[in-house]
């Protein structure tokens, strides 16, 4: 059984706010006992250096951090050698950007990207294509919050050379038919990078089953610590993959004019890595595992539906995203005119804890004619309690503001 | 009172509602933008000059109750006012915002915002505006 309640004993920060309701799981989740432990237990009794040392301590260490490789490997059906440890989605995706898009771009490509991406794949993919004279194309998102499907079709074609789209968006919470588009691309020859930040945390992602080459996450986000994160890349295109960054660790051999650089992953994880982090986001995985990945979207699925039953309920206030099985635990809403920013100070007052903003998501929120949302996210530890605590929240701040909506 | 009610006073939600000086200059002297990046929040500042003194302010965007009626009631402080009279309002208002001192009595209407020292999440909002006019001195003066 799932029991969120039960789940939210294991993370000692409910146990230290005890009214507090927290709904900002996307922008960064709680952490439970078990990945906190790993780490105090490696600072504690296992922290030297990794890969450099011939002592029973760093040999330890390594295999520590090697471990929590084998972990995130699992998490997403990859292997271990296919998975690189960064700080976080960001990170790994700016990887996949540089490295591949860099070396395998030139004038006239198109980048095919949507209009719901988060910055974090925007951006890199606008630095690379300043760089190297290729085109940014954007998938449209409909009315509903969905990907223009047709758009897409559309817009896909033999100059596109990658594809690279969010599995789930940080604001809408739609999930995207990622192996199909996938599918599609690669039969125009183009690779697909897929930003799991948001879906990975939520829902079970089998790498390959996707058909994607890149897959980039946060390990914050899926309960473990801050400054690790994972891109996988597909076997072949890693090994053919030039390097990112450059330093120890990531070489074979170093002359003083050039060097040859360690296979994947090595290749691409330059200078001391974040090792406590890294078998952090290992526990986490493990804790996620434990759990089901399954029982999680299950749990996502019927507290966003829940949810969104209620805030319907609520007048004046408006609700983006789709409804359906394609709709994650993630619900952006406004409250008539009000900005966002003065309805979340008066949701605090409650203590409830929401994002506001346009939540690294500026083109997106340009397409719902908003300029900021606030929004409510569930993960592990959601309950429906929480739910009605916001729903109340809004009720209350709707009263308050009445004359000024 | 609680927080909420400290903050949201009448005087603030009706300049939010109905902005004062909202909308471009003509000709303008000088022109800045200044945004909020964490929040999307955004305003362009215009101001008119007769040598030392600010003959008219307006401006545009769009934020949330704390910026807009920070910039509303700023824009109608500031005219009329030298540029080091301007800034010596500046100093005041953020000693009240930033540093949670009591208003000082030139601020005007500008003292219902004092709620903000309270908040420390908003009060980048209420200094959005401030901020631009600081700006936009600095360029007259380099110019
Ligand atoms: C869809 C999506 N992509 C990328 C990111 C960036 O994550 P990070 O800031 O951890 O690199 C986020 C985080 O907000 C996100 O929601």
């Amino acid at each position: 059984m799932f029991e969120p309640e039960t789940i939210k004993r294991d993370f000692p920060i409910f146990a230290n706010n005890p009214d507090l309701v927290f709904l900002d799981s996307a922008a960064s989740s709680q952490k439970p006992r078990s990945v906190i432990d790993a780490m105090t237990l490696y600072y504690e009794r296992d922290h030297a250096n990794v890969h450099r040392a011939a002592y029973a301590l760093s040999m330890r260490a390594t295999d520590a951090y090697e471990d929590a490789r084998g972990k995130v490997a699992r998490f997403l059906g990859a292997d271990t050698d296919e998975i690189v440890f960064v700080r976080n989605a960001t990170e790994a995706l700016n990887l996949a950007a540089h490295a591949w898009g860099l070396n395998n771009l030139h004038a006239g490509d198109e980048i095919l990207l949507t209009e719901m991406e988060h910055h974090a794949n925007l951006v890199p993919w606008q630095l690379v294509a300043a760089r190297t004279g290729a085109v940014i194309k954007a998938v449209p998102v409909t009315r509903e919050g969905r990907l223009d499907l047709d758009a897409f079709d559309s817009l896909l074609s033999e100059r596109t050379r990658i594809f690279s789209l969010t599995q789930m968006s940080n604001v809408l919470g739609t999930v995207n038919p990622v192996a199909e588009l996938a599918a599609a691309a690669r039969e125009k020859g183009a690779l697909t990078v897929v930003d799991g930040a948001q879906a990975a945390p939520h829902l079970p992602v089998r790498v390959h089953e996707l058909n994607a080459d890149f897959y980039a996450l946060s390990g914050h986000k899926m309960l473990g610590p801050t400054g690790a994160g994972a891109l996988w890349g597909r076997r072949e295109v890693l090994k053919k993959l030039p390097p990112f960054l450059g330093g120890g660790s990531m070489i074979e051999e170093v002359q003083l004019e050039r060097s040859t650089y360690a296979p994947p992953p090595q290749r691409f994880e330059a200078g001391t890595p974040a090792i406590a982090e890294a078998i952090g986001l290992g526990a986490a995985a493990d804790y996620l595992m434990e759990l089901g990945m399954e029982n999680v979207w299950m749990h996502d699925r019927q507290l966003v539906e829940y949810a969104l039953d209620e805030l319907s309920a609520v007048p004046d206030l408006i609700l983006y995203g789709p409804r359906g099985e394609d709709r994650g635990g993630v619900v952006a809403f406004n409250l008539g005119s009000l900005h966002p920013h003065d309805l979340a100070t008066a949701l605090d007052e409650h203590g409830v804890a929401v994002r506001t903003g346009h939540h690294c998501a500026q083109p997106l929120h340009r397409r719902l004619n908003a300029t900021a949302s606030a929004r409510a996210s569930f993960y592990v530890y959601s309950t429906k309690s929480d739910v009605d605590r916001l729903v109340e929240a809004l009720k209350k701040a709707r009263e308050f503001f009445a004359g000024w909506l | 009172m609680s927080l909420l009610e400290e903050l949201y006073r009448e005087t603030i939600m009706q300049h939010a509602q109905k902005p004062h000086n909202f909308g471009p200059l003509e000709n303008p002297t000088v022109r800045v933008g200044g945004n909020n990046p964490s929040c999307g929040d955004q305003i362009e500042l215009f101001l008119k000059l007769d040598g030392n003194v600010i003959t008219e302010a307006g401006f545009t965007g769009h934020g949330c109750a704390i910026s807009q009626s920070s910039a509303s009631m700023m824009t109608d402080l500031i005219r009329g006012k030298t540029l080091d009279e301007a800034l010596e309002l500046e100093r005041k208002f953020k000693a009240m915002v930033v540093e949670g001192q009591p208003p000082a009595p030139e601020l005007g209407d500008l003292s219902a915002l004092q709620g903000v020292a309270k908040l420390h999440a908003r009060v980048k909002c209420a200094t959005l505006a401030w901020n631009a006019l600081e700006q936009a001195i600095e360029e007259v003066r380099s110019a």
